[in-house]
């Protein structure tokens, strides 16, 4: 096994374009369980720690650009309040060391459909910043997932970074694991609501192939809101809601859970989250 | 290939080093240093948790390539000499400790807890802080009392 340590970004992506089969590591929460298992053996790894361009975050156009080497505790204490979906989601990551060393954009690398930070993400449209010598492209978030653990980067490609808007309304983000620390979600579900374009953005984990979104649950609830009045929302409505995001997951059976458990579930998850946030949004 | 690291403040090099190799397995085998624990290997106990560059991670889930250059403190690297951290202390006199293997997982990570909060931290801190870190003995409860107490103590320097 080869062990690459570019120091900066476009040594990184030199290394990346002449080794693609090398496996880019960062926080290792992932890629170190594989090897120290024996799940796998990559031919090299390239470390990503040393590049200090990816542990910067940035803020433009009421985007955050946020490098690929930001850890989870980085994000929740210095993002937390811009993208409240997106750092509940990371409170629920592992334990306290396990945020302080991985990150979002290795969640990405993984693709992992039980990964914590992709319903946010869907929910408020994330770009994936990839780049390779070749150049720069933003993918959006509902393009980046092909399939369980495969996603849309190109072999010579490594993530930059991820881009978030800023929150323009309420974000929840709720998962079902057996203990609060150290879970892998049996499914997960995220909420944001987009009152400036009366919009609904949600995000399903660990409930299909890939992380995906309800975009018939969004179009219906986004036409039900009493956007203006923000009157309470029906029960009828709500159990609507949770019902046509519950259709969207394609679940299985696995060692986490059943498909019917992850399929009731999700609706409870996607009914509560509704709640809390139309209550925020209510400012009740 | 070769390692250099920093550890408990001495400067060490490793040679021959598999690239595939996690920093735990380099402290504990080939830099005489055992007292971080090697159980899970996957993150999920906390047993190996030592500070890299000042933050406490698992050591497990260090490439030990991504540790060239930088500084690592291990649970041997707490006491002064003979004279034990605020933190082991408590564990003692608390009776933390039972079997012992997950104790220099908990002391670094209370360690941290403690060197970043001031004052006693409340329950639901202590315990989220924690929540990385498995215990198959105690029950947990004299674990909180020796955070409890080493927080108190320092709080009153």
């Amino acid at each position: 096994m080869d062990f690459l340590r570019p120091t900066t970004w476009a040594d990184a992506l030199a290394a990346k374009a002449e080794r693609p089969e090398a496996t880019p590591i960062q926080g290792g929460t992932d890629v170190m369980v594989e090897i120290n298992l024996d799940k796998g053996r990559p031919a090299a790894l390239l470390d990503l720690n040393p590049v200090a361009e990816l542990r910067d975050w940035s803020s433009e156009d009421g985007w955050l650009r946020i490098g690929a080497g930001v850890s989870y505790t980085r994000l929740i204490d210095e993002l937390g309040d811009r993208l409240p979906g997106l750092a509940q989601a990371s409170r629920t990551v592992g334990s306290p060391q396990i945020r302080n060393r991985g990150t979002v954009a290795g969640n990405l690398g993984a693709a992992s459909p039980a990964g914590d930070s992709h319903p946010p993400l869907l929910a408020s449209d994330a770009l994936v910043e990839a780049e390779s010598v070749r150049g720069s492209r933003l993918i959006p978030i509902g393009e980046f997932y092909l399939g369980v653990k495969r996603n849309a980067l190109e072999p010579d490609e490594l993530i930059r970074a991820v881009r978030v808007p800023y929150a323009d309304g309420p974000q929840y983000f709720s998962k079902i694991g057996t203990r609060n620390a150290m879970v892998i979600a049996v499914c997960s579900f995220a909420v944001a609501l987009h009152p400036s374009r009366r919009g609904v953005g949600t995000g399903i984990g660990s409930a299909a192939p890939t992380p995906r979104r309800a975009p018939e649950a969004e179009e219906f609830l986004a036409g039900e809101l009493d956007w203006d009045g923000r009157t309470a929302v029906p029960d009828e409505t709500a159990r609507r809601f949770g019902e046509l995001v519950a259709r969207a997951a394609s679940p299985i059976d696995d060692v986490r859970g059943t498909r019917d458990y992850r399929v009731h579930a999700l609706a409870v998850m996607a009914r509560r989250t509704l709640g809390w946030a139309w209550t925020e949004y209510r400012g009740i | 290939m070769r390692v250099n690291v920093i550890v408990n403040g001495e400067a060490m090099t490793a040679d021959d080093v598999w690239e595939g190799e996690s920093l735990l397995y380099a402290l504990r085998e080939r830099l005489g240093l055992p007292g971080a624990k090697n159980a899970c290997e996957q993150g999920e106990c906390g047993s190996c948790t030592v500070y890299l560059d000042g933050i406490p991670v698992c050591a497990c889930l260090v490439a030990i390539g991504q540790a060239e250059g930088r500084s690592v403190v291990t649970v041997e690297g707490l006491a002064d000499g003979e004279s034990l951290d605020e933190v082991q202390r408590a564990f003692v006199e608390c009776g933390a400790v039972q079997c012992g293997f997950c104790t220099p997982g908990l002391i670094v990570q209370a360690h941290s807890l403690i060197a970043s909060t001031s004052g006693v931290p409340e329950d639901a801190e202590i315990r989220e802080a924690l929540a990385g870190n498995l215990c198959r003995c105690t029950g947990y409860e004299k674990i909180l009392d020796a955070v409890r107490l080493a927080a108190a103590r320092k709080a009153a320097l």
